[in-house]
């Protein structure tokens, strides 16, 4: 029988929350001489999916933020899971990154266990599990879709561990904007290009309106035939041209007077330093 | 207007308003459904609070929603283990111990309270409030959450024993309606579900087919 990797086996490694106590202590001093220590980098992030007739979209924006600073431009935030089952992550990027690697094998070795593909159910129960042990100090928040032989499905999970089981869904700093989007608009069992526009929408919403959001829109259409990952399916933050000139011909502001003060220079010391230029 | 975003770091918590009644033949359990962050945001308007753990016992979650969620997938675990070494559907009392036993030894860790609520074959119906800390008190009635503040008075001026299922139903709804007009944390949709001694059977109602209290 293969065994899925159990992340909470006495800690050898890894996760360990005496740190914590000692980063406190930590950070308290720092704050005291005025530093703060350096922080995660979260993802901003803008994600959301939705259920439509033949299976899953899901979608993301693609920027990386640094506290105030645009860390990467284009990340991936539509993480593969099974070959029917992906997942969106916001929140710190390490740990939506590690979580929903971790979560990959695990569904892999179970599938092999069973001899079964994977069920979308499974994969959203042992991330709810997993985080709920850390109790919401890995701070992922997923979407996960996918299609298998169930039927399709869509779960979000939040870091504390709670999940919800929805036909549209969205979850990052860029949320409230994409589900207002979606609240106007999502009606169940749309055609695909309708409900790619629509989720297109609702990332464009979050780029636009959420400062944590920003470049490309990625899709990934996940269906029973099988699954299109469309990488930058939308730019809709292109740079534009500026309107306006700004320089004035010579001549626009009339001169009045003119003085001519010349500086006296003297020279006080020479030396000639020999550039070796063989 | 408010310009921080806390809530986004803010746990899911259920805000909630849920309340439980006994009658004659059977039990009548309802909850709102909506799920919230840090009181600011709505992440989720149609979550069904009304968890079944058994065929005919039901149990209703409120405070944090992680918590609720993780106990109550363990409730159904250990009480399913249960029932198959009994040999027999399991008791609503044997559910609130269940519950209890996780609420109290994780009371530390844990943010969750609930409400048990169903029919056995030993002592009929029964409802059961299992709070925070792990305390268990049988009732004839019983509301919780953060929207159960708010109608305190009227389900005390309106419960009266031996009401039939109708009065039951209308009352649960008109406590919860009332709770969700006032609680920013309870809203959306109503849900209810009766057990009896036949089983039990779900009920949804719309928001906007709620009754109404006020003309504005």
């Amino acid at each position: 029988m293969l065994h899925t990797a159990r992340p909470n086996h006495p800690p050898t490694g890894g996760f360990s929350f005496e740190n914590t106590r000692r980063n406190a202590v930590l950070e308290g001093n720092l704050s005291e001489v005025g530093y703060s220590a350096p922080k995660a980098r979260k993802t901003g992030t803008t994600i959301a999916g939705i259920l439509f007739k033949d299976g899953v979209i899901l979608g993301a924006d693609t920027r990386a933020t640094d506290d105030m600073v645009v860390a990467d431009k284009n990340c991936m935030k539509i993480h593969y899971i099974a070959p029917n089952i992906y997942c969106c992550g916001a929140g710190v990027a390490a740990d939506a990154e590690i979580t929903t690697q971790m979560m990959s094998s695990n569904v892999e070795l179970h599938a092999l266990s069973t001899g079964r593909p994977p069920l979308v159910v499974t994969v959203t129960r042992q991330l709810k599990q997993m985080l709920f042990r850390y109790q919401g100090h890995i701070g992922s928040s997923l979407i996960v879709g996918g299609v298998d032989v169930t039927g399709s499905h869509l779960y979000s999970i939040y870091p504390h561990g709670s999940t919800d089981k929805l036909p549209f869904l969205t979850m990052g700093s860029g949320a409230a904007s994409a589900i207002s989007v979606f609240e106007d608009r999502y009606k169940p069992d749309m055609e695909l290009e309708e409900a790619k526009q629509l989720v297109r929408d609702a990332i464009t919403a979050g780029i636009f309106c959420d400062l944590g959001s920003g470049s490309n829109v990625d899709l990934c259409v996940i269906t029973q035939a099988g699954v299109q990952y469309l990488r930058g399916y939308d730019q809709p933050a292109q740079k534009g041209r500026k309107q306006g000139q700004y320089r004035y011909k010579p001549g626009t502001t009339a001169v009045l007077t003119e003085k001519v003060t010349p500086l006296p220079l003297h020279v006080v010391d020479e030396s000639v330093q020999l550039m070796d230029t063989q | 207007m408010t310009s921080n975003s806390e809530w986004r770091s803010a746990a899911v918590s259920t805000g909630t308003t849920i309340i439980a009644v006994r009658y004659d033949g059977g039990v009548v359990i309802g909850s709102d459904s909506r799920a919230s962050m840090g009181g600011e945001y709505v992440s989720s308007r149609v979550i069904n609070k009304v968890v079944q753990v058994h065929d005919k016992i039901f149990c209703c979650m409120s405070g944090s929603l992680a918590d609720a969620q993780a106990v109550t997938n363990a409730v159904i675990h250990k009480l399913n283990f249960h029932s198959m070494q009994m040999g027999e559907p399991p008791l609503v009392q044997s559910a609130a111990s269940i519950m209890r036993e996780f609420c109290y030894n994780h009371r530390d860790e844990l943010s969750a309270g609930f409400i048990v609520a169903g029919w056995d074959r030993k002592r009929g119906p029964q409802v059961f409030q299992v709070s925070l800390g792990g305390m268990v008190v049988e009732q004839e009635f019983t509301i919780g959450g953060s929207g159960s503040t708010y109608i305190y008075g009227y389900v005390d001026a309106k419960f009266k024993p031996g009401m039939t299922r109708e009065q039951c139903l209308s009352f649960t709804t008109n406590a919860l309606t009332l709770a969700m007009d006032r609680d920013n944390v309870s809203g959306g949709v109503v849900h209810l579900a009766v057990v009896t001694e036949s089983g039990a059977e779900r009920q949804l109602i719309p928001g906007n087919k709620l009754p109404m209290f006020h003309r504005i």
